[in-house]
């Protein structure tokens, strides 16, 4: 069914009024999340598996392990891929015309915000110096995409993670025994979630919808832990003055708190 | 099978009824002394006319049909308007309220503006619009969305009832378009919130008998809460200004 | 025929199939979506349209177009599958395409398009099955007029015996002549529109497994019909 595609101006002038007031379509709070919901191990092929839901926004992540030679400048270290997929299953946008991330852009949002945290401990990840090291594979994949995919895909990393377990290496045969484990991933005792702030009309509001991401000038994705970033990425075309900024920053570390709970609960 | 004038839920390949003197009506196929459905939705069966009512699908747009729709386009005679069907309406320069200029088309609508408009003609070449009725026009503010198409039908009510009680319990003036875009304009954002709300629960429960009633309860219910909205907001905005008064 | 003390490895009985499931309308932006789980495996499916097919010189004046994309998610499976299309999933794409279209009635909808995507998040053999499924039913839901339903089951040969619904590990049967894979696809009316085979088995054999396949695809025919139902009677129930 075709739909008038993007949120239509008229629409987007009603999301900014409403805003003026502090106020949004679906009541919440300019710095409310949506409803989260973690469900564990959706594929009991992956080491660590989750289905994250915001509102109406469902993405997958899931981990898997694999042994490969490390790269040259960390010999003693494992390696660390994340891929996302913009399924078109998620949205009716993706094809035809552009999307409005793309794949390899959260991919690399969502790396950073794990890497840069080093919340996988990635020495202990070493099985032969210069030889052989895991690798540790984050993929991400939409499933309904009503805004804020980058987020939810943020939280299923960690979240996935959370759960991972090292599957058993038999060194004689050189093969990797799925399915069996003996360990979880080693990881430092953060949650390096990624909170992306967007800036409408002058007002800096949290977990956008669909609509609202369309109106969206300029947004600040903040991968941080306990008030530490680790990671930030600015995008779209519109600009952020130093004071908001810095408001977005409080933003951010209050969010992450309410986060971390919801998480915490949910994984429990 | 279905009983006699109830309706049942149907997929498609799925036999409604059996016997020779049934006739196949919309979303239905005769096969031997079969009626089968072609749709999934909601089977029922009148005089021995057996049809299937779409609970989802394309809007199949008609003669007559209000709709609203997006420009897309402007040529040298008129509007290219995208209202959801694989052709694209056209609104030829005649067929506007006003005299409006061949150089000046962008100043009366440009690409982007959403407008109500209603089918006067379909042929080969597309779907041919009007503006030159009541209530037609560029869509200036308000909220905008879009509904299934199969459900318009239930919002509207028989001879416009539902939309009358949304339109009284929320202070709103709602247009429908046969397409499934829907505008609202309220003075305040809060009313015209009020109003999509009711309408999505409307389209929810649209199979339901009885939607009527269903309706005004839910309208008893939610309005208790829009009312305390309204003096809490009340007594903000008076706070507001006292303390601007004092200042 | 079959082999004395013939057992399948997870002790069904070579006519029963694995536990199955099915969803309707789980994937709230699409036209149309469903899920279907066989076992362990476990496939979903969206479909956007009829709509306008981009780009326009692809466009069929003549008649509606269907695109089917298959893809199975890189954690589906216990060694990893790079993400990304490959030749095997371009050819379930196309299968599913010829499985499904029978059943459509694609000169309704000259010039638009009907895009129906399938993907697989936990897999253990019956995946291009489990997916038709899937996609079939969300194709109802959509509304798209289909004149019928298409269900779909692999059924095998282990050696000597005829079984239904083959495991990723009867897959890799090892025992006398080894597996052949059969699935199939058809309409509740009973016509088959999808066919493929791997393996070794005689003809009689073959039409032995075609009538199997037949009794099975009644019973996941009743799941799919149960689910679309379900979802308007739940509804209901408020």
């Amino acid at each position: 069914m075709e739909e008038i595609k993007i949120t239509t101006e008229v629409t987007a002038e009603r999301i900014r009024k409403y805003l003026e007031k502090e106020k949004r379509f679906d009541g919440r709070k300019i710095n409310e999340f949506r409803e989260i919901t973690i469900e564990k191990n959706i594929s009991n092929q992956a080491e660590g598996s989750v289905r994250v839901k915001i509102g109406k926004t469902e993405v997958l992540v899931g981990i898997k392990m694999g042994i490969a030679q490390p790269y040259p400048d960390s010999p003693n270290k494992g390696n660390l891929m994340v891929t996302a997929e913009l399924l078109p299953l998620s949205s009716s946008r993706i094809e035809p015309g552009p999307p409005r991330f793309n794949s390899i852009e959260v991919g690399r949002i969502i790396d950073r915000g794990i890497r840069e945290s080093k919340f996988i401990e990635l020495e202990k990840l070493c099985i032969k110096e210069k030889e052989k090291v895991w690798t540790v594979f984050i993929d991400v994949y939409t499933i309904n995409d009503d805004g804020n995919i980058l987020d939810a895909a943020g939280i299923g990393a960690v979240a996935a993670l959370q759960l991972t377990k090292i599957p058993k290496y038999d060194e004689e045969n050189e093969k990797i025994l799925y399915g069996e484990h003996e360990k979880s991933i080693p990881l430092k005792k953060i949650n390096p979630f990624t909170i992306t702030v967007h800036k409408i009309d002058g007002h800096l509001i949290l977990d956008p919808t669909r609509e609202e991401e369309d109106v969206s000038e300029a947004r600040m994705t903040v991968g941080s832990s306990e008030g530490i970033i680790y990671s930030l990425q600015k995008g779209n075309s519109g600009y952020f003055s130093v004071e908001e900024i810095q408001e977005s920053f409080n933003i951010v570390e209050k969010a992450w708190k309410e986060l971390f709970k919801k998480v915490e609960k949910q994984l429990k | 099978m279905i009983e006699k004038n109830k309706r049942s839920v149907v997929i498609p390949g799925e036999t409604i009824v059996e016997g020779d003197n049934y006739l196949p009506g919309e979303g239905t196929e005769k096969q031997d002394k079969k009626i089968v459905a072609l749709r999934y939705g909601l089977a029922e069966e009148t005089n021995k006319l057996v049809k299937v009512i779409p609970l989802s699908g394309v809007y199949q747009p008609r003669r007559g049909n209000i709709i609203i729709g997006k420009v897309s386009l402007l040529t040298f005679n008129g509007w290219v308007i995208d209202i959801g069907t694989a052709e694209n309406g056209f609104l030829p320069l005649m067929e506007t309220p006003r005299f409006v200029s061949k150089d000046r088309l962008d100043e009366f609508m440009k690409i982007g503006d959403i407008v109500v408009a209603q089918i006067f003609g379909i042929n080969g070449r597309g779907i041919d619009l009007t503006l030159k009725s009541r209530g037609l026009g560029k869509i200036d503010e308000g909220i905008v969305f879009k509904i299934n198409s199969n459900k318009v039908p239930r919002v509207i009510g028989k001879e416009g009832s539902m939309i009358k009680i949304i339109k009284e319990n929320t202070n709103c003036n709602i247009t429908v378009g046969q397409n499934g875009f829907i505008w609202i304009k309220g003075d305040r954002i809060e009313d015209e919130l009020f109003a999509k709300k009711a309408i999505l629960f409307i389209v929810e429960k649209s199979f339901l008998e009885g939607l009527t009633e269903k309706v005004e309860e839910w309208f008893k219910k939610n309005e208790l809460v829009e009312e305390e909205t309204k003096s809490a907001v009340k007594i903000q905005k008076k706070n507001v200004k006292e303390e601007k008064d004092d200042n | 025929m079959t082999t004395k003390n013939f057992q399948r490895p997870d002790g069904r009985k070579v006519d029963e199939l694995r536990a199955f499931e099915a969803k309707v309308g789980i994937i709230p932006n699409a036209d149309g979506s469903a899920m279907y789980k066989s076992g362990d495996t476990i496939a979903i499916a969206a479909v956007y349209g009829p709509k306008k097919m981009h780009p326009q010189h692809s466009q069929n004046p003549e008649k509606g177009t269907l695109r089917c994309t298959y893809n199975m998610n890189s954690f589906s499976v216990s060694d990893r599958i790079r993400p990304g299309p490959s030749r095997r999933s371009t050819e379930v794409s196309k299968i599913t395409e010829w499985a499904l279209e029978p059943v459509l009635m694609l000169d309704k909808f000259p010039n638009m398009v009907i895009d129906v995507h399938i993907n697989i998040i936990q897999a253990d053999a019956g995946t291009r099955c489990a997916g038709i499924n899937a996609a079939a039913m969300a194709l109802a839901h959509a509304g798209v007029p289909m004149r019928d339903m298409v269900s779909s089951v692999s059924v095998g040969k282990l050696d000597k015996t005829i079984v239904v619904d083959l495991s990723k590990e009867e897959e890799d049967y090892e025992e006398g002549e080894g597996p052949t894979d059969i699935p199939i696809s058809m309409t509740h009316s009973g016509n088959i529109t999808h066919f493929q085979l791997d393996g070794k088995i005689e003809s009689k054999q073959l039409m032995e497994a075609i009538e199997l396949a037949r009794k099975s695809c009644e019973a996941i025919y009743e799941v799919q019909k149960k689910a679309l139902k379900d979802l308007i009677n739940m509804e209901e129930e408020y």
